[in-house]
């Protein structure tokens, strides 16, 4: 695997627009071809080479490519869109959109990202050391159809609105989540090892919520049915288990309306 | 002699109101009296009047003074601004007609600018659930003719629509509702007992940030479902009267404004009062209609979806139209400081931004182009003030329901002074010349 290092030595004025940093449009290049790919800041349309220093050929396919971003990145948006194969390093915090509709390959964020990562994600995965913003793992803007597919770990807090229209795929925050998780979801998991404030499963037609911490207000849709006893990430505990949203519409098997279900460690 | 100008539409809130009747001198430059409207569309027309009304362009000093300067002057200062910046935002766009709006959006797309309505810190969040799951509505005569059950859902029309209530949706007497308010059924959602919650048969005193949860509950208690003792302050047996008032309706309609739309849940209250309508209507009709505020704001998102496909924050910077509330809007991008240039028209953001937003405008190169003296001309490089819409100038608006309607023009204005569409085209034809577009 081959590894380009880009590093920040320009600040932007405004805001970047780095959809091109990602392994798909770095692989089969050399440095100073990679240098040439379009940013944009605003309406003017610039290379990366003029923003940051690049070192090292990419691989010859995605896969192949590991890319490592250094340097003060907090006002770079896009980082690491519609990846499918690879790495992605990104070694502090970075802006809106980071792994945006990825479907692939590796994206490690070592310090916080701010909203809309992981949008559309399809498949890959996708870890963040610090926090995550809001809509973390959600549908883009109107679309319906949200994550599908691929692994979000957070190991710090996430902002509201996680999971919103998730169709599949797992997100796991280690902190604790803020209001709306997973509304009008149909399947998929989020995992909240910390706590968990309100609007939990709001429009919720199915899919899974495991809280481990507490939950502020429940939704008044969601009705208690049992306690079990589930395995988490390797943890053995005792859940209460709610089924809801009640007042939404279902999908129905074999004669039986499909919840969705909500976990609260005992 | 006077005149008196009757069926005057009145461009104040999104009612619209359409039956005013203005009396103006002779030689219609002076507007004396002005009757049926509510006392702040009164205040409105009688404002043009004032004599203190600044009536020429005016560029901010070194020493913060202000100099006088010509239309032309203004229309080259706001094209070079315009054309150097790389990324503009040219907010505001509600209280003007739909002509002049057009025109701002040319010049948007010649300068790679974002255009933001004061949607975005109002019913945006509405444009944002109605993409989500599509919007059941109606207009409001029909409401005057057939509604029988009316719930105001953190909105305080006594105040802030003064003749909805009257006109639309609780006292007229209307085909189908012969004996007016005998004949409807009122329940209010709101923390507090306003003026528009005293008048109703039920006041729902819903605890704060908790809307999007007694929306849920009416809709478990539709679909006969256990509730929780308590939800959002109110009992569970309360909801589910409510939710059989709804239902025992011919026609319903849902109306509901800033309580809901810029509280908790924000696009999620919407989505699931939709949700709610959509519901409703298993059992009987019922519809759902924003309360939208400024008088053309509804205009100003119909002009940006037809020309570019999104209500509010359209950013157009890289040549095409995109648009993510939260990323393109007017807070977010002034807080974060991704804008190099603010362009306001029609609105007043000065008064009504978080204090960090309104720092920020007064940093950036700034034109203001409103009629008034606001807290945005103060924070402004340059001030154009214009022509009174809907008092000085005709043009086109929308009201809330989406139903466009003519305005009319009653006195003339000051002697030389623009309008906004005729400033607007001064300074799109200069960006034309600057930008090298034929």
């Amino acid at each position: 695997m081959e590894t380009v290092t880009i590093t920040m030595k320009n600040q932007p004025a405004l805001y970047l627009e780095a959809d091109n940093v990602a392994p798909d449009k770095f692989a089969g290049k050399t440095a100073p071809q990679i240098a040439e790919l379009h940013v944009y800041e605003g309406n003017t349309t610039s290379t990366l080479g003029k923003y940051f220093e690049v070192a090292g050929n990419a691989g010859a396919t995605a896969a192949d490519t590991r890319i490592v971003v250094k340097g003060d990145v907090k006002k770079v948006k896009y980082l690491g869109m519609k990846m499918s194969a690879g790495e992605l390093v990104v070694e502090g915090s970075t802006d809106l959109y980071a792994g945006a509709w990825m479907s692939g390959g590796t994206m490690l964020v070592k310090g916080n990202v701010e909203a809309f990562a992981a949008t559309g994600m399809k498949g890959g995965e996708l870890i963040i050391e610090g926090n995550a913003g809001n809509y973390l793992g959600s549908a883009y803007r109107g679309d319906w159809r949200g994550v599908s597919g691929g692994k979000i770990l957070v190991k710090g807090n996430a902002g509201s609105d996680v999971g919103q229209y998730m169709l599949g795929g797992e997100i796991v925050i280690n902190g604790n989540a803020d209001v709306h998780v997973m509304t009008h979801a149909e399947g998929g998991k989020v995992t909240i090892k910390g706590n968990a404030k309100s609007k939990l499963g709001g429009q919720l037609v199915d899919g899974t919520i495991i809280v481990f911490g507490t939950i502020d207000v429940m939704m008044p849709g969601f009705k208690f049915v049992d306690n079990v006893e589930l395995e988490v990430d390797g943890t053995k505990a005792k859940f209460a288990h709610f089924i809801g949203d009640t007042g939404e519409r279902h999908k129905k098997r074999k004669g039986q309306l499909i919840y969705g279900n909500l976990y609260k460690k005992i | 002699m006077t005149k008196t100008v009757t069926d005057v539409v009145c461009p104040f809130c999104g009612t619209l109101c359409d039956d005013l009747e203005v009396v103006v001198s002779d030689d219609g430059k002076q507007l004396t009296e002005v009757y049926n409207a509510c006392v702040i569309g009164t205040e409105k027309f009688l404002h043009s009047q004032a004599k203190d009304r600044v009536t020429r362009p005016r560029l901010r000093q070194e020493d913060g003074s202000w100099k006088e300067i010509s239309y032309d002057d203004a229309a080259e200062y706001t094209a070079q601004m315009l054309a150097k910046a790389k990324k503009p935002l040219m907010y505001g766009w509600s209280s003007t007609n739909c002509e002049a709006q057009s025109v701002g959006h040319e010049i948007a797309e010649m300068v790679g600018a974002c255009v933001d309505n004061t949607a975005a810190v109002c019913h945006g969040t509405t444009l944002i659930a109605v993409q989500d799951i599509g919007i059941p509505s109606c207009t409001l005569g029909e409401i005057k003719n057939r509604a029988d059950r009316i719930l105001f859902w953190g909105c305080n029309p006594a105040h802030a629509h003064p003749r909805h209530m009257s006109r639309y949706s609780i006292y007229p007497r209307g085909f189908f509702t012969g004996k007016g308010q005998k004949s409807r059924k009122m329940i209010v959602v709101d923390p507090r007992v306003t003026d528009t919650a005293k008048l109703a048969d039920v006041h729902l005193q819903v605890e704060q940030g908790r809307d999007y949860e007694l929306l849920n509950a009416i809709r478990v208690a539709l679909n006969n479902e256990w509730l929780p003792d308590v939800v959002a302050g109110i009992p569970a047996q309360k909801i589910r009267e409510v939710a059989d008032i709804c239902k025992s309706g011919r026609f319903g309609i849902i109306f509901f404004g800033m309580g809901v739309t810029q509280t908790l849940s924000k696009n999620h209250n919407i989505d699931e009062a939709i949700a709610l309508t959509k519901h409703l209507n298993e059992f009987t009709k019922f519809s759902i209609m924003p309360m939208r505020g400024h008088y053309n704001v509804t205009g100003s998102g119909e002009v940006l979806a037809w020309q570019f496909g999104f209500p509010y924050s359209v950013d157009l910077s890289r040549g095409f139209a995109r648009y993510n509330p939260g990323d393109t809007s007017t807070i977010d991008l002034l807080a974060r400081g991704e804008v190099d240039a603010m362009f306001t028209l029609g609105s007043d953001p000065g008064a009504h931004f978080p204090i960090s937003c309104v720092k920020q405008i007064a940093k950036l190169p700034s034109v203001c182009i409103d009629p008034h003296q606001t807290p945005t001309s103060g924070v402004s490089k340059l001030h154009v003030p214009v022509a009174f819409c809907g008092v000085e100038v005709g043009g086109n608006a929308y009201r809330m329901d989406n139903v466009p309607i003519d305005m009319r023009k009653v006195v003339d204005p000051p002697a030389g002074m623009l309008t906004d569409e005729e400033f607007l085209i001064k300074v799109r034809d200069r960006v034309k010349q600057l930008k090298g577009a034929a």
